[in-house]
């Protein structure tokens, strides 16, 4: 393993050990019990979470540049993509992903069997690909929504396609998408307490396997808290950069 | 592979064709009876919102934050195991010490329309404000009562602004209904899972299952179009 991953790991286990340290005498007595697990699930789906958004805008973004493209070839296929993406259940895609493709097992994935045998990068996968489609959609909608003068004068100032879009319609279309965008990613928080149903430990996976044990409903109660103060310090940070978008003496939401 | 497999899917004895469909009619039982219930806790927790009481305001506004950060999956656990235990204590305080079962069906829908009418409830407060306010003061000048002004002139016109949002939740719901596969309701998800078990051809079932929702959110999505035009029938076409 790399010095950057142990690091990583010693500080989560420094971070979970100091917390319930701090906050078990003061907790309820089921949450002091289990404390390292929840927190251990917290940090496993703001890991998910993350990665897969990161990931997510990436392929968005080539989704809705691929959409808005005049090229069938290419506006077609994206197309589809949204449209099947967003047309069935999370919890479906999951499933037909890790118990669907997982059963083919070695010798019918071949090297991709690495990649499905493990819950935890079968939901990131699929986690990645679901929010890829509804943000390509949102992306799609800041890229149409930007003036179209823009473009000429981009065209008329010498910039390639590729140079128009860098410098002077993605940047606009992203600032009229975040707002739309912001709430795609609390969908995709809440999305990914679905994990926990092919085997993943997540917050929600944590929760469950406490609840199996105890049988006490506080567990789902402690579970709220948790995602309550993970969604609320997205939602913070999500506003932060839209606000280090806005454009000086822009008024706040006005670009939504 | 999947292919080989297709015989699997058709209807009788040997196919599972069958359990599908009934599957996929559960699944719209699940979607249609919370669909109703949401409506009507939706339009009730709207009229908290707007009202003048700030206790209704505020009991809105932290229903809804509540439903917003809290994933589905855990609310309908929640609501799951959590009726059960709060009637059973309530059926023990009157001193019938008899176990009961929560229905899994009625669980999974009270645990759906609970979700569902948090968000209808923001879309029916935006369709409430976006009745334009000339029209309450003509209704109000021409002497109506408050109750006829909302009945007579607001409601009929909120519909129209609330149907592209309604729809949007519609389709939503529709895809959160495979959730109550995982509290062991029988919908569509949950035959392709057990299908899948007894034949162990997972990838085809649950390809089958997915093909089947596309279906019904393609048709859904068709009808919300329809009905949108038919809302905005009349209406002048200025801005496309």
């Amino acid at each position: 393993m790399s010095t950057i991953g142990r690091l990583y790991l010693d500080g989560k286990i420094w971070l979970s050990d100091s917390v319930c340290t701090l906050v078990s005498p003061v907790s309820p007595e089921t949450f002091a019990n289990f404390c390292p697990r929840f927190i251990d699930g917290f940090f496993v789906s703001l890991e998910l979470l993350l990665l897969s958004s990161l990931m997510g805008i990436v392929i968005a973004l080539a989704i809705a540049l691929a959409r808005t493209s005049s090229t069938v070839l290419l506006s077609l296929p994206a197309y589809l993509y949204c449209y099947v993406f967003r047309g069935t259940p999370l919890l479906v895609q999951l499933w037909v992903f890790y118990y669907g493709f997982g059963a083919l097992g070695e010798e019918g994935l071949g090297f991709l069997w690495p990649l499905f045998r493990d819950g935890y990068t079968v939901g990131l996968f699929t986690l990645t690909i679901n929010t890829s489609a509804y943000a390509g959609e949102i992306f799609r909608g800041g890229i149409v929504n930007v003036p179209h003068g823009q473009y000429e004068a981009a065209t008329a100032a010498g910039m390639d396609w590729w140079t128009t879009m860098r410098r002077i319609v993605l940047p606009q279309a992203l600032r009229i998408a975040w707002p739309a965008y912001s709430n795609e990613v609390i969908l995709l928080l809440k999305g990914s307490a679905l994990v926990s149903t092919i085997t993943v430990l997540d917050l929600m996976g944590q929760t469950r396997t406490i609840f199996a044990r105890n049988y006490s409903l506080d567990v789902f109660l402690y579970a709220i808290v948790l995602y309550l103060i993970l969604s609320g310090a997205l939602t913070v940070l999500l506003r932060l950069i839209e606000r280090r978008m806005m454009l000086p003496g822009e008024a706040a939401g006005a670009a939504g | 592979m999947v292919l080989e497999n297709l015989p699997l899917l058709t209807i009788g004895d040997t196919g599972w064709g069958d359990e599908l469909l009934a599957g996929c009619l559960v699944t719209l039982e699940l979607a249609f009876c919370a669909l109703a219930i949401g409506l009507v806790l939706g339009l009730l927790l709207a009229g908290a919102k707007l009202s003048k009481y700030a206790v209704l305001r505020g009991f809105g506004e932290v229903y809804t934050a509540f439903i917003r950060a809290t994933p589905e999956f855990l609310i309908l656990l929640l609501v799951y195991f959590g009726s059960e235990r709060a009637i059973q204590s309530l059926l023990a305080l009157v001193g019938l010490p008899i176990s009961f079962e929560m229905p899994r069906f009625v669980a999974a829908v009270i645990g759906l329309a609970a979700i569902f009418c948090a968000y209808a409830a923001e879309v029916f407060r935006g369709a409430y404000l976006a009745v334009p306010h000339g029209q309450i003061e003509a209704g109000i000048a021409c002497g109506m009562s408050s109750w006829r002004v909302f009945h007579r002139i607001r409601l009929p016109q909120m519909w129209r602004f609330a149907i592209p949002g309604l729809g949007n939740l519609w389709m939503v719901l529709l895809k959160d209904t495979s959730l109550a596969a995982v509290i062991a309701v029988d919908d569509l998800l949950r035959q392709a899972k057990i299908a899948s078990e007894s034949t162990r051809a997972p990838l085809t079932f649950y390809l089958a299952a997915g093909a089947i929702y596309l279906l019904l959110t393609g048709v859904s999505d068709a009808a919300r179009e329809r009905l949108e035009r038919r809302a905005q029938r009349g209406l002048a076409r200025a801005q496309g």
